[in-house]
């Protein structure tokens, strides 16, 4: 595996030039993610930002081939193009080695594309699966998705005088994953929650010390924390320099704090176990 | 040399796709289409294709499974009924706005609710404006034909569209009946190795299928040019259509017009129903009563002009829908068969009937009823009900 210096030295499979909004780290993600794949790539697009911003016809920013079909299904459409190489490459149609790469946003992930993920996943594809997760959609403004936190503003889960934000805890995509028994599953720092936009970088990190997103991967059913925080940050050190959770530190909702404090802390003990066992 | 055999129309269509030998399938069972699947992953099992079989998770994730294939550059089949194409619904238009020729059997069902598992055409009607060559069936005959003609009507450089081959539930896809089976040698010659254009999988030329229409709009002109393209394919569907009819004696075109030359009145119907009524026409013709009868093939393009020609001399015509299109006026066959004759001169009477819903037999004595309904209108020279149903229970 080539360290982070060697890979940085690779072309770019995706150009500048994208309609993607400063700040957004999406395309830092792609671009990092598919440097570490040698071979040609196929990617696939859930529709979301990503997709928007970067085949706006008649132009592409994809270096290599590219396919966008639908919201919820990025993982079939990838589980097609895959299935095709192996036909064509058992057939003698096809010699290259080609990798398969699929994006989607936490709502074509967690939530509209779940099945169609947990299909091709079940199925054994030889394919990568990237959740890009904002916590909610973004794409179109702000909705709640079921990656956003508890006690979040959202435009579909609005403070009110009857509400605090969102009502749920959000739904632990990885350990979904992992239990599909993949060769390979792993959280990795991630980032655009109302906070400024010169910020991206610096509240992943924050979300990773306060252990709301720690880093982990799963290979072949062991599981490995990959970095644990020399202490502990509050989780208000990440809730508050982001809009959607202002409302959290009025008077009034110190107990949404306190709750989410302790079910970050629960999650942690849980992923703590199951690294150790 | 064919074969004569005895198959059911699942089968036949099944044998269909083992001689055509698609590089990837992707299939969600369904009644009544499943028997496909299963036959189909059988020969899977035994080596007798070099496909690669999608057991998807979903109908939605077969066709997202076969967009994404069609766009690798896969020769890509697949195979549903009623709620099944229903759940594709969303992904057909895609697969036909990208060009891609993928071949589908529908067989039909009714969709829910009630939930119903017999046949009607509601399933494909609901899909008929999704851009795809929708081709009916009579019998398993037409059925295993129709799906080697499909293969070569998608591929043609001047159409590339998706085709959906249709045919009535358990009355076509459960009954056995003899059939005549092509040698797997000159399925394979007929329809020839599949050499996409632009595909994914060709690395030195990338290409971006499915790009965001989002600043420039071209929408509008997209859709423009599939018109154009789904028209022009009803040539291609003669041409093919003709030269499977040299490899099998059995040739095939938009529509199948029976003792229709001399005919008063005529009947017009898509799928099993054109055999019944194919009987009633000879029996009314040994009564030296003037019927003929037309059956539509091609439902998508619809061959307006072609069917103008073929039935204006009629001095009253029926058309039977297996699908009712709620609150419409009539299904949706007898509105663009009546539209198609609006600008006509001397046109004959129309009316419309629907019929089969959920299974609902179709006997000779109902189809005999519109031959008599159609004579009555050319005496009296009025129609006493335009829309009408048949066989459905007061």
């Amino acid at each position: 595996m080539a360290n982070l210096r060697e890979l940085s030295k690779r072309k770019d499979k995706l150009s500048g030039g994208h309609r993607l909004c400063a700040g957004c780290a999406a395309s830092i993600i792609v671009r990092q993610i598919l440097m570490a794949a040698n071979n040609p790539t196929v990617v696939a697009c859930a529709t979301g930002c990503l997709e928007v911003s970067t085949t706006i016809y008649p132009y592409t920013a994809w270096r290599d081939s590219y396919i966008h079909n639908a919201f919820e299904n990025a993982a079939a459409t990838i589980s097609g193009v895959e299935s095709a190489y192996k036909s064509l490459k058992k057939q003698g149609k096809i010699n290259n080695e080609i990798k398969f790469v699929a994006f989607g946003g936490d709502g074509g992930t967690y939530d509209i594309g779940f099945q169609s993920l947990s299909g091709a996943f079940e199925r054994g594809h030889n394919i990568v699966y990237v959740c890009y997760d904002n916590g909610a959609y973004m794409n179109t403004g702000i909705q709640r998705s079921s990656a956003t936190p508890i006690g979040a503003a959202t435009t579909t889960t609005p403070i009110g005088s009857q509400s605090y934000g969102k009502k749920e805890y959000r739904k632990d995509l990885t350990v979904c994953m992992a239990a599909h028994n993949v060769p390979y599953v792993a959280q990795a720092s991630p980032s655009k929650w109302r906070h400024p936009s010169n910020q991206s970088v610096e509240m992943a990190r924050l979300a990773v010390q306060t252990n709301y997103w720690p880093l982990y991967e799963v290979e072949y059913g062991k599981w490995k924390l990959n970095h644990k925080p020399k202490e502990r940050k509050p989780i208000v050190e990440w809730l508050k320099p982001q809009g959607r959770f202002s409302h959290l530190f009025k008077p009034g909702n110190e107990a949404v704090l306190e709750e989410f404090q302790k079910n970050v802390d629960l999650e942690w003990e849980r992923l703590l176990k199951r690294c150790e066992a | 040399m064919a074969k004569t055999v005895a198959l059911t129309g699942n089968a036949a269509c099944a044998q269909a796709m083992r001689q055509i030998n698609p590089d990837v399938v992707a299939a969600y069972p369904i009644t009544p289409q499943t028997t496909i699947v299963e036959e189909f992953a059988t020969f899977v099992a035994n080596g007798k294709v070099n496909t690669e079989f999608i057991n998807v998770e979903s109908e939605h994730s077969a066709m997202s499974a076969c967009v994404g294939a069609s766009a690798a550059g896969a020769r890509v089949m697949t195979t549903t009924s009623s709620q099944g194409l229903a759940l594709m619904w969303e992904i057909l238009y895609i697969a036909s706005s990208l060009r891609l020729p993928i071949v589908m059997h529908n067989v039909n069902r009714t969709l829910s609710g009630p939930i119903n598992i017999h046949c009607d055409h509601s399933d494909s009607m609901g899909a008929r404006d999704a851009g795809w060559i929708q081709l009916f069936c009579e019998n398993a005959q037409e059925a295993y034909d129709t799906t080697i003609q499909a293969i070569r009507i998608a591929e043609n450089k001047n159409v590339h569209l998706p085709v959906m081959i249709l045919y009535d539930g358990f009355i076509i896809s459960h009954a056995i009946t003899r059939l005549e089976l092509l040698e797997d040698e000159d399925v394979k010659k007929f329809v020839g190795d599949y050499k996409p254009e632009k595909y994914l999988l060709d690395i030195e030329n990338p290409v971006a299928v499915g790009s965001f229409d989002g600043l420039h709009g071209f929408y509008f002109e997209h859709k423009k040019v599939q018109n154009e393209v789904i028209e022009r394919s009803k040539d291609v569907i003669v041409k093919v259509g003709n030269e499977y009819g040299k490899l099998s004696g059995r040739s095939y075109g938009l529509f199948e017009e029976y003792k229709l030359d001399d005919a008063e009145v005529g009947i017009v119907v898509l799928g099993s129903t054109a055999g019944t009524a194919k009987l009633v026409v000879d029996q009314m013709r040994d009564n030296n009563k003037k019927v003929g009868l037309l059956k539509l093939r091609s439902f998508r393009p619809f061959p307006a002009k072609e069917l103008f020609d073929s039935l204006k001399k009629l001095k009253a015509l029926a058309v039977l829908d297996r699908s009712s299109s709620t609150g419409s006026f009539g299904g949706p066959l007898f509105g663009e068969i009546r539209s198609a004759f609006y600008d006509g001169k001397n046109s004959p009477k129309i009316i419309g009937y629907i019929y089969g819903l959920g299974g609902r037999d179709v006997s000779l004595n109902d189809i005999e009823k519109v031959c008599n309904d159609l004579s009555d209108i050319v005496k009296t020279g009025k129609i006493k009900k335009e829309i009408d149903y048949l066989g459905v229970r007061e």
